[in-house]
């Protein structure tokens, strides 16, 4: 028999918010997108910053995790454009200068080194320094932003909007150590911080070595991708070969192909070892790189790069099958085909990073694993030296963005708790709350008529016109219009279906209006046959089934989160108010006290 | 009702009938009746019958009188024939749409008062000639529409929403269906679909006129402590006479009761309807036994439900009139109306 739902465990609700729940920094989407829909751009964009720090950042370049999870592709084909849409609040928002923390004038005597000054690192720096820490980055480059700014080509992160957010958490006092590459964190040290965060990212490239990779005539044309693209960042470099081969099939290699594009390139291809569909690319980036015609050759494997005339002649490929096992298990084979050889000026390799710690000394506590990763605490990210914290790139290898704003956020909870002398597993709890939105008889607080229409495209810049400068942005963005349009696709998942047996009359109202059949009232049973047997078997067993207690008839009623729209009509048809909506509120815990609830309210 | 419209979303994974339709297809507009109505229920009912039947829309006919059960042809069957018409007057129209087209399905949609006061005559003429129609009464016995007045089904006993008496005794709709010669009779509560929607399945397959009396709860009116059709008061006084399993044709093979427990019927069309017997001697093809336990058990303050009366041998208006088996819209102009010179001819016929 299964027991009533406790919706008073927090994650029982947050769960049902699947954007939310999906996001490392479990940023509250659908209270943004109503924001947006209400032209609260500030406060929606003060919602964001607070999660995670670089709306305009990721409003662009997010790997958004959110939007595969949004609810709306259970029952269409298209999620709600949850990333663009936060770009459509940072675009359109306000001075924020007033809402930006209180920086004290008077400091807790703490000091703190971050190592790397990159997503992590600056959410460490945003989150201590509201609390009177004095916090030092030290960068290598002469900018602190990390990969943001280095391995994110300008046509789709403008830099002036990476200035502008790196910048707020700069101006809150951090010093700046930069153009400084850190080269022993032992004299880091001995410098006597109270603790070292070190955010120093994934920063080596993975090499190729195949046949002439060093040979003097070909070494000039052959770039690692990251390198290359830090380089095209800081315009040490600005012009490629005509006819140029990518190798790798990540992000970073659709990256470095259409900079490619911008640079001088004329014939650029991308190749990789596996089938297309193996692909790490996220398919919006592969999808761009192909709109601006660059082919994507698959079961392309490089053999070697061929010289001739004392010059790179191009990279001699050799043919791939995939073949899978009875697991399921992938095996690339030789095709046995004749190998093919691409003709080009430049080879750029892009087949992945990671974290590099040359610079750790090895006697001075910090355990290594045998592939040389950092020892760190998933929770704590404290490594075997208590003072020593790692997150990002850093701490477990290549992820994204908003995965080290998620670290640097958890990080900063830990060095505060280190600070003050409190149990590191000692987390705050988050904010959570259900507040009913009842308004009238058929009235809610929040826009529970949701948009029937497909998903939005954003609005690009004219194609010849993209290509003619790395500086042009490919992407317009959202105007004004299309957010609206897009904000009223959101099915405000945060606004929960809440049921209260004892008002219930069993009157079937509920069940008639459910747009996906999603309630039943049912004899009570075990949670696997009670699944088959409801109106429509509940078969994604990610998705809870909320149940209640026993009505007067003897059943319970039975409902499948997974379909729900939160359309409000079971609450709506309900003559007893046993059905209500309410918002559920769920604010990830910093080190500071929220100030999302005086934007929303 | 609600201000929305329902969301065109539906779950991908809906099950579909013969004609590779969800029930969601046999839906009609959003209900704008109060919120927690049994007609509501009804209509859900009468949704998943013609679903689970896999009957082509556009061969059913809705038809009702007026009051709150006769607007709730708007929500289900949207792409049916529909006619709402004059109160009480929902038969004579059936009938002639019935006289007119015989192949269409004839749902009728009526309510306490459009039936049991304004449109007595019209549903004892109906039954009278065993018009092929599934008349549904949407039974609340409460004037909704006009603030909660006794309607003819109230019972005596029953105090209306203010606890005023009602002063008269109540029409047995039912009842007077076996007395009339209604070859299909049932009762059932809008709040039990597992016994409303194979009432209705076989109600729509029964060759004849067929009543389901359905008590319908009015969560605005009558809904109260003392009334005799609230939820609360059905669910305690409902006695189920049978546990129908209607069984269609084609999946006719032999049923799952034990012999002695239960009574096959076998329709004109070659369904079955296979009820399983609760109350131990019940048959429902024993008109007199239908009749005395419906008077026995109201005077025990139960409410019999279920199928209460099956004559399987009853005449549809049809087979009585010895109509054209061919629908009138069907038969060649010249045979309809032949023309002056055959008028002629039959009228000398009589000199």
């Amino acid at each position: 028999m299964m027991k009533p739902t406790d919706i008073k465990n927090p994650s029982y609700f947050h769960k049902v918010v699947d954007c939310q729940w999906a996001c490392p920094a479990h940023t509250p989407v659908p209270e943004y997108i109503r924001l947006i829909a209400q032209r609260k751009y500030t406060e929606a964009y003060m919602v964001n910053w607070e999660s995670n720090v670089f709306p305009g950042v990721l409003g662009r370049t997010c790997d958004r995790p959110c939007e595969p999870a949004c609810r709306r592709v259970r029952v269409e084909e298209t999620p709600v454009a949850i990333c663009r849409l936060k770009r459509a609040a940072a675009d359109n928002k306000s001075d924020i200068t007033e809402h930006l923390p209180d920086i004290p004038k008077t400091k807790n005597g703490k000091k703190i080194a971050l190592i790397g000054g990159g997503p992590a690192s600056l959410t460490v720096a945003r989150d201590l320094m509201p609390l009177g820490y004095d916090c030092t980055i030290y960068e290598k480059d002469p900018k602190a932003g990390g990969l943001m700014r280095t391995n994110i080509p300008s046509f789709r992160l403008p830099e002036a909007v990476i200035d502008e957010e790196v910048d707020t958490i700069l101006d809150f006092g951090v010093i700046k150590k930069f153009n400084q590459e850190v080269t022993s964190l032992k004299d880091i040290l001995d410098q006597k911080y109270d603790a070292i965060f070190v955010g120093t990212g994934a920063p080596k490239g993975k090499d190729l070595n195949i046949k002439n990779r060093y040979e003097a005539e070909a070494i000039e044309n052959i770039h690692i991708g990251i390198d290359w693209l830090t380089s095209v960042a800081f315009k040490h470099v600005d012009k490629i070969g005509k006819k140029v081969v990518v190798i790798g099939g990540g992000n970073t290699a659709m990256d470095c192909c259409r900079s490619s594009l911008r640079l001088g390139g004329l014939d650029v291809k991308v190749t990789v070892r596996s089938p297309k569909s193996d692909m790490k690319a996220s398919d919006w980036e592969i999808e761009e790189a192909e709109l601006e015609g660059v082919p994507i050759l698959d079961n392309h494997s490089p053999k070697e790069f061929v010289i001739e005339n004392g010059k790179l002649k191009g990279v001699l490929f050799e043919k791939m099958i995939a073949e899978y096992d009875a697991n399921g298990k992938r095996k690339l084979i030789s095709s046995g085909e004749d190998p093919v050889l691409l003709e080009c000026d430049d080879v750029i390799l892009a087949i992945g990073q990671e974290n590099a710690f040359p610079w750790v000394e090895k006697d001075i506590g910090i355990e290594f694993n045998e592939w040389g990763q950092p020892t760190v605490d998933k929770i704590t990210f404290q490594s075997s030296l208590p003072n020593v914290f790692f997150g990002g790139d850093a701490a477990w290898g290549p992820e994204n963005i908003i995965w080290a704003v998620a670290h640097g956020h958890q990080a900063a909870i830990s060095i505060n708790n280190f600070c003050e002398n409190i149990d590191l597993n000692e987390r705050p709890d988050p904010i959570t709350n259900l507040l009913s939105q009842k308004m009238g008889i058929h009235e809610w607080s929040y826009p529970n008529d949701i948009s029937n229409s497909n998903r939005f495209a954003v609005p690009h810049t004219d194609h010849s016109h993209a290509l003619s400068s790395i500086e042009v942005e490919v992407e317009l963005g959202y105007d004004e219009k299309l957010a609206l349009e897009e904000s009223k696709r959101c099915l405000n998942c945060d606004i929960q279906t809440v049921f209260t047996e004892n008002l219930c009359i069993e009157c079937d109202a509920c069940v008639d209006i459910c747009p996906v059949d999603c309630i039943n009232f049912i004899e009570n049973d075990t949670e696997e046959s009670l699944r088959l047997k409801l109106k429509v078997p509940a078969l994604n067993t990610d998705q809870d089934l909320y149940i209640s207690d026993n009505l007067k008839t003897g059943r319970i009623m039975a409902k499948d989160e997974d379909m729900c729209l939160h359309c409000g009509l079971c609450a709506e048809r309900c003559p007893t108010g046993a059905w209500d909506m309410q918002k559920f509120t769920y604010i990830e815990a910093h080190t500071e006290e929220s100030k999302i609830l005086n934007y929303v309210e | 009702m609600t201000f929305i419209k329902k969301p065109i979303f539906r779950h991908p994974s809906l099950p579909k009938n013969d004609l590779g339709l969800t029930y969601r297809d046999y839906e009609g507009l959003v209900s704008t009746l109060c919120a927690g109505c049994g007609h509501d229920s009804i209509t859900a009912s009468i949704v998943q019958s013609c679903y689970d039947l896999s009957l082509p829309a556009h061969k059913i006919a809705k038809l009702s009188g007026i009051g709150c059960s006769s607007k709730t042809t708007n929500y289900f069957l949207n792409q049916s024939h529909g006619f709402n018409t004059v109160h009480g007057r929902m038969p004579s129209v059936a009938t002639g749409a019935n006289l007119a087209n015989r192949d269409l399905i004839y749902i009728g949609v009526s309510g306490d008062g459009d039936t049991a006061s304004i449109g007595l005559g019209q549903y004892c003429h109906a039954i009278r000639r065993q018009l092929n129609v599934t008349y549904i009464v949407e039974n609340n016995g409460t004037y909704g529409l006009t603030k909660g007045q006794f309607s003819a089904t109230n019972d005596k006993k029953s105090k209306n929403k203010k606890g005023a008496d009602n002063p008269f005794g109540a029409i047995d709709l039912a009842l007077m269906a076996i007395e009339l010669g209604a070859g299909f009779v049932a009762r059932s509560f809008s709040g039990d679909k597992e016994q409303l929607v194979p009432l209705i399945k076989k109600a729509i397959a029964y060759n004849g006129f067929s009543l389901i009396d359905v008590i319908s709860p009015c969560v605005t009116f009558n809904n109260h402590p003392h009334s005799t059709k609230s939820y609360d008061y059905i669910r305690e006084h409902n006695t189920a006479m049978g546990e129908l399993d209607f069984v269609p044709e084609k999946e006719n093979i032999q049923a799952k009761y034990s012999e002695g427990e239960s009574v096959d019927v076998t329709l004109h069309d070659g369904n079955s309807i296979n009820l399983q017997k609760l109350d131990g001697n019940y048959d429902p093809r024993d008109q007199d036994k239908a009749v005395s336990i419906l008077r026995k058990y109201r005077g025990e303050g139960k409410v019999v439900t279920g199928l209460l009366y099956i004559n399987e041998d009853a005449n549809e208006m049809h087979e009585t009139l010895k109509t054209s088996t061919t629908p009138l819209n069907a038969i060649p102009m010249n045979d309809l109306c032949p023309g002056i010179d055959e008028l002629d001819k039959l009228n000398k016929s009589y000199t």
